[in-house]
């Protein structure tokens, strides 16, 4: 990078005075730094909001009885905290780290497209508010769940859902927009002699999560046009009368929704995959297989969608294909985590924050893993269906799997962006109680779904309260642990750690690590070369 | 900013995102209060979308005027290019979504509710036995489970009329978008502006059959939205088809225009290209609408 570069980059874009023009650099931006760091405080913030809804639902929940809410906002807010955490939270978190990272660990200026880029982030905040209005509204909210199946959201659906539909529309047209400038920023922009076989893990797994964006999200649009169709234009897609079927609706929304799940969890993949080579100060074992093992899973994730759908009346045959392809996903699965216990294996391992939250991972996102291949099976899965083990099952997936490696990815990467390290003993505090209240929420909740207990049901039985009072109690402490997340966040933004080098990390390698900690708002404008950094 | 000769060009700030995000909340707002009956809903749509006019215009009129400055190198070139070809990719999806549909319906749903458990996604035929005994199955259905809430058409459309022609049509409208695409890489502008006059009036002239064809549709055969199943994915695909070929329509008039303002030379007409990969597509989705939803 050259002199004069250096004297016009600042961290800002320009000298932003004035209230208007503070305002107006994060609004107009077209920087990919800029960017990112919209969609994470979006992702925190929304984090804030579907984790208050979760800690209403598992109030409701402390003791059996209608205790808090009434069954109609209890309805409400299982929707709305799955909605919120799936699209509000982990979606735009991902994406915001892609943003931060995929431009500097391959050398490109920005990303591809930077208008698109802004106009991809612009939309959610508009999208959300959509969405919440509806709680504003005279009538109920969405309550039907997150899953939204036809008829309940169709012939029986309160006439809010209509914004419900149109809201993810929009969430759809982000994701889209968001994927095709991945996707051009990663095959067009890499800095030459970044091959794609050099390029991290972490690009590669946000290249795949992409494609599967453009896969299922204009089928997610789809299937909310076909509800928006039967509700007001008079179509029967999922009216039996003329000829359709309730169960379309579940066909076209898990072709979408399985891979959704995949989409939150691959770049979590992504992120293991930087932080345990770098605190096990080793290269990534079977660097190859990772990418292999990952394009394996996206392709597998398309084609496993109706065991969603077993106890649904769907024939024998398509019960044993759905079975088996499901397991299968098993095996590339098993590769990664294989590699990543061989990446630590006799490596000079240390245990910071971001490592820590990794090991963490490993252990309990294999839980999550095994609990999914018991639900995989159909006559087992009988058995589990719409029980809380199933709530167990995908929260053990998406807490220590999707919001671990988030939250590890932060504390790896802050310092990088603020030029200044995290507060270490708040980060173990942190991780210490989140990952104890994540166990004493989800746990108990295999027990409950295995005895019976039905999810999304505001009152239960007596023989549940026990462990339904651990989980509450799990979930406070869940909960108000994320501040101090907060805090170590807003702390570290505004300077408050010690300065931290270009390197941050000892063991870290990749070109973002050669950048200046905090990294100027330019970076690469001239490519740099790469040789055998890797 | 400093922009060395040959590097990747980026964009100073930008307001028209946010006003395309305005504009779509005014649209999504607006439409689902038209629907619930406010009176303020119709005007908000419309502003919206008057307003989405606005920034698309003011968008790609930033964008050309910078592409005619030569600020774009191959380089972004090509971000464009890997830009539209997976836009495409994702309407492909789309549509996709709908033929699921359809095939469903035809495949398992119908044979279901007619009794049949032996098709390969449905399983269970009691609905049959115990709500729609006398329900037949035949396709396209002329007869739903339940006509008082779902009134059969009187007649399904036929393929080999207006349907073959608008066939004939649309793949002519292919090769004449080629043929001016020839004409582009010989920088011949007149043979360009043909091509594409050709083009937009292929377009046009398939709209306007297609508008025909509805209308019969409508008033003479009974076939509606509301005539179950087989109206309802008729509809929705030729009318998401009809909408596709309109966007592509009004694409391929601009850039007739900027062609007439001689924007494209043979080295330089991605817009050019962009469209017509957009042309193309409208017009392989028609092929299996035809196949599907018309013929078979
Ligand atoms: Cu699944």
């Amino acid at each position: 990078m050259n002199s004069i570069e250096h004297a016009v980059d600042q961290h800002a874009p320009y000298n932003s005075q004035g209230f208007f023009s503070k305002v107006t650099r994060w609004i107009f931006t077209t920087n990919h730094k800029d960017i990112g760091t919209l969609y994470l405080w979006l992702s925190l913030i929304m984090f804030f909001v579907g984790g208050a809804m979760a800690l209403l639902i598992r109030a409701e929940l402390f003791q059996p009885g209608a205790r808090i809410i009434s069954p109609e906002i209890f309805n409400q807010m299982t929707t709305f905290h799955g909605l919120i955490m799936v699209f509000g939270v982990i979606m735009p978190a991902m994406v915001g780290l892609a943003n931060w990272q995929i431009p500097m660990m391959i050398g490109a200026p920005d990303m591809a497209l930077p208008r698109l880029n802004n106009w991809s982030f612009w939309i959610l905040p508009f999208a959300f508010a959509l969405l919440v209005s509806t709680l504003f509204m005279s009538g109920p909210a969405p309550n039907f769940g997150w899953t939204f199946y036809a008829p309940l959201s169709t012939t029986y659906g309160p006439k809010s859902t209509d914004f419900m539909i149109f809201s993810i529309h929009l969430l759809g047209l982000s994701s889209i927009l968001g994927a095709i400038n991945i996707i051009a920023t990663i095959f067009n922009l890499r800095a030459p002699g970044m091959t794609f076989m050099k390029m991290p893990i972490f690009v590669w797994s946000w290249l795949i999560t992409a494609f599967l964006l453009l896969a299922v999200m204009p089928v997610l649009a789809g299937v909310v046009t076909m509800m928006l169709a039967d509700r007001h234009f008079g179509t029967s897609f999922f009216n039996a009368a003329g000829g359709g079927d309730p169960i379309l609706f579940q066909h076209v929304f898990w072709f979408f929704g399985h891979p959704e799940v995949y989409i939150l969890i691959m770049p979590a993949f992504g992120v293991m995959s930087e932080v345990i080579p770098t605190f096990s100060r080793k290269k990534i074992f079977g660097y190859k297989f990772m990418i292999y093992a990952i394009s394996v899973i996206a392709f597998l994730s398309l084609l496993v969608w109706a065991h969603h759908m077993f106890t649904s009346g769907i024939p024998l045959v398509s019960e044993l294909f759905f079975m088996y392809a499901t397991m299968l996903i098993a095996v590339p699965t098993g590769v990664k985590i294989f590699n990543w216990v061989a990446t630590i294996y006799k490596g000079s391992v240390t245990f910071e924050t971001p490592m820590l939250f990794a090991i963490a991972f490993l252990f309990l996102f294999t839980l999550g893993g095994f609990s999914g291949l018991m639900l995989s099976i159909v006559p087992a899965d009988y058995q589990y269906q719409d029980t809380y083990f199933v709530v167990a099952h995908f929260h053990y997936v998406l807490i220590p799997g999707s919001v671990y490696a988030i939250m590890a990815a932060i504390y790896y990467w802050l310092p990088k962006w603020t030029g200044h390290r995290y507060n270490e003993r708040l980060g173990q505090w942190h991780f210490w109680l989140t990952v104890i209240s994540t166990n004493l929420t989800f746990f108990p909740m295999h027990f409950l779904g295995l005895a019976g207990m039905p999810r999304r049901i505001p009152d239960y039985a007596l023989q549940f309260a026990d462990f339904n009072m651990i989980a509450t109690i799990g979930a406070f402490i869940f909960g108000f642990s994320q501040l101090l997340f907060l805090i170590n966040i807003v702390r570290t933004v505004r300077g408050k750690g010690p300065h931290v080098s270009n390197q941050v990390w000892e063991g870290a390698h990749g070109l973002e690590w050669t950048l200046p900690s905090p990294p100027p708002y330019h970076t690469f404008s001239s490519p740099p070369t790469i040789d055998e950094c890797k | 900013m400093i922009h060395e000769k040959g590097s990747y060009y980026l964009p100073s700030p930008s307001y028209w995102p946010i006003f395309g995000s305005c504009a779509l909340f005014c649209i999504m707002f607006g439409a689902a209060h038209w629907l619930h009956g406010v009176n303020w809903g119709p005007p908000l749509f419309f502003v919206g979308l008057a307003l989405l006019f606005f920034v698309m215009y003011g968008w790609f009129h930033h964008v050309i005027q910078e592409s005619l400055a030569g600020l774009y190198n191959k380089q972004v070139d090509h971000s464009y290019r890997w830009g539209m070809a997976w836009f495409i990719f994702s309407e492909v999806m789309f549509f996709g979504a709908f033929f699921g549909a359809l095939f469903y319906s035809r495949i398992s749903a119908v044979a279901e509710l007619a009794g049949d458990s032996t098709s390969l996604f449905g399983a269970s035929a009691l609905t049959h036995y115990l709500i729609w005994p006398g329900f037949m199955p035949h396709w396209p259905l002329l007869h739903n489970p339940d006509p008082s809430l779902f009134p059969a058409p009187k007649q399904v459309m036929e393929a080999w009329g207006i349907p073959a022609l608008n066939t004939l049509i649309l793949l002519s409208s292919g090769g004449t978008i080629t043929w001016a695409h020839w004409g582009m890489i010989k920088n011949k502008r007149s043979h360009v502006l043909i091509g594409l006059l050709l083009t937009v009036l292929l377009g046009i002239t398939f709209l306007c059959f297609q508008a025909h064809e509805y209308i019969t549709a409508y008033e003479d055969y009974n076939l509606r939205l509301t005539s179950g199943i087989y109206g309802t994915t008729f509809f929705m695909l030729t009318g998401f088809h009809g909408l596709h070929v309109t966007i592509g329509t009004i694409m391929l008039i601009v850039i007739l225009f900027r062609a007439y303002l001689n924007h494209f030379n043979s080295e330089h007409h991605f817009a050019f290209e962009a469209v017509s990969w957009y042309w193309h597509f409208v017009d392989v989705v028609w092929l299996f609408l035809f196949v599907f939803v018309y013929w078979l």
